[in-house]
């Protein structure tokens, strides 16, 4: 018997794939039930649900979001979607002095939960993504067991333009690429550009 | 054939989709048994591609079968998915921008169910009207009211085509359950089912013969097979499967041909004016390399004569019998 918030979640992949397609295509990762960090470009609030839906129903489970603690649980319907549909890792936009803003990822990784992070911190409007910031670097460091695998989400920004709030339907894709693995004693400004190189590299190139 | 005439509707119903399925097993059989053997890549390629083109006509044929079984208002409803479905897929393809955000919920959300509302409710004289009139001034405003001239013209022209083929034009075969022909009552769908057939019939046949004639392309940067011999070829295709048809229908064995030359004729022209859209909009198939990036399913490849020949066939065959 499928509880409320598993119908919800089927729900929305339902409706995400009516309005987008939401095609996952795993150019160079097999979809697989391992531990592994996905990272992507940042257009829309729509990446993450797009992400969520193209993945096997099984990879559902064990992948989890991150959300900001300060909006995703300012009311109970939002704590409910993020925490009992997506199952989201809550993390601090404050920066406190005793507290590690990654920690609540290190915790759910060492529990042995997938992540989907967006390494560029906020969403992105003009085609190339923005320089990523060194969260994935860390986590990359602390788990060097974990794929990271790269993913690009394609056309989203048509189907919810900012300020927009009804989603007009049009294929989308997310593409997922060959995983990455921090190379011993890489620099952190190294890594982070061969990853978001990684990323861009997934980009359809456009019909001349 | 004359006494085909005399059985009842669902002996004739019966009739139909079993020699329809029997025919498409007897295909899948022969074609499965040949992808047995061993053969060189470039046969094992056609096959695939014989084997996902039979898949398709399969789903399409149990969609349509589903569709008949459950009523006029199911079969609308599934024909307004597929018109949903299909203008996705234009649309993805077609470059609007930002500022046409509002017209396109209005033509998805608004416009898109209206027409099939229109088509269910049996309102004739409004649906015929409702997209070239009435959408046709509204959705303009929309996108001009999102503030970007840019190319403006481009931009509305390819959302006013796209509503036009894909939810105007599929609209028109369910719409053929609505044609009232004296002594023809509750077999509409006969109808919807002449023109699926008789379109495929024109497609297949002039695909055959373009193969099998090696003619001169008359339009080479759009069509490498399209050429006016093959066409005709297409068009009687269309016309003997419409004459061997024409018991289910309320026409005379001529007429049957005729009407049967003049849909598939448009079908297979409205495939060719696709198939420039398609190489303006710089893809091969709706489904080929670079759309499947987009993650289109090639549905608008499947119904695009249907939305050209559809309009045609319903409003000749209104204006000529006078129904």
């Amino acid at each position: 018997m499928a509880s409320l918030a598993e119908f919800a979640g089927l729900t929305l992949a339902f409706i995400a794939r009516l309005i987008t397609g939401a095609q996952g295509h795993w150019i160079g990762s097999p979809p697989k039930a391992e531990q592994r960090i996905y990272f992507a470009n940042h257009q829309s609030h729509f990446d993450w649900v797009l992400i969520w839906a193209a993945l096997p129903r099984e990879l559902r489970a064990i992948t989890r979001p991150i959300a900001a603690r300060d909006y995703w649980t300012s009311s109970p319907f939002k704590r409910w979607l993020t925490h009992e549909v997506f199952n989201a890792v809550y993390v601090n936009r404050q920066r406190t002095d005793d507290q590690d803003p990654l920690e609540p990822l290190l915790e759910a990784l060492r529990r042995g939960d997938s992540l989907v992070i967006f390494p560029e911190g906020t969403r992105s409007h003009r085609g190339e993504p923005m320089p990523f910031k060194s969260g994935l670097y860390h986590l990359a460091e602390q788990f060097p067991d974990v794929p990271l695998v790269p993913a690009w989400i394609d056309n989203v920004q048509r189907v919810m333009p900012k300020g927009e709030v009804v989603p007009v339907p049009v294929l989308c894709s997310v593409s997922f690429g060959a995983p990455l693995r921090l190379e011993p004693g890489e620099d952190k400004r190294a890594f982070l550009d061969r990853a978001r190189a990684a990323v861009l590299a997934l980009r359809p190139t456009e019909p001349a | 054939m004359g006494e085909l005439r005399s059985l009842t509707v669902s002996q004739q119903v019966g009739l139909l989709f079993v020699a329809l399925f029997g025919v498409l097993a007897l295909v899948t059989a022969i074609a499965s048994l040949r992808s047995l053997r061993d053969a060189p890549p470039e046969v094992a390629e056609r096959h695939q591609r014989l084997r996902r083109d039979l898949r398709a006509v399969w789903v399409g044929t149990v969609v349509f079968w589903v569709a008949w079984a459950s009523g006029a208002f199911v079969a609308t409803l599934l024909t307004g998915l597929v018109s949903f479905v299909a203008l996705r897929e234009f649309i993805t393809l077609s470059h609007t921008t930002r500022g046409d955000h509002r017209s396109l919920i209005a033509a998805f959300f608004v416009a898109l169910p209206l027409q099939y509302l229109f088509v269910a409710r049996q309102h004739a004289n409004l649906f015929t009207v409702f997209i070239p009139v009435y959408v046709f001034a509204a959705l303009p405003v929309l996108s001009a009211l999102g503030n970007d001239p840019r190319r403006f013209l481009e931009r509305t022209a390819k959302i006013q085509w796209g509503m036009m083929v894909c939810v105007y034009g599929l609209s028109h075969a369910p719409a053929l359950l609505l044609l009232a022909f004296p002594g023809y009552e509750e077999r509409g769908a006969f109808l919807v089912l002449y023109l699926v057939l008789v379109v495929a019939a024109a497609q297949i046949a002039q695909e055959a013969a373009s193969r099998w004639l090696r003619r001169r392309p008359v339009a080479r940067q759009i069509s490498r097979s399209f050429s006016w011999r093959a066409w005709a070829l297409g068009c009687a295709a269309a016309g003997v499967v419409g004459t061997l048809m024409y018991w289910s229908t309320p026409f005379k064995a001529g007429q049957a041909f005729a009407i049967g030359f003049i849909a598939g004729g448009c079908g297979t022209l409205g495939e060719l004016a696709m198939k420039a859209m398609k190489r303006d909009a710089g893809v091969r198939h709706w489904a080929g390399r670079t759309a499947s990036v987009t993650g289109a399913v090639g549905l608008l490849d499947r119904v695009a004569p249907l939305c050209f020949a559809a309009p045609v066939f319903f409003h000749s065959v209104r204006w000529y019998f006078g129904v």
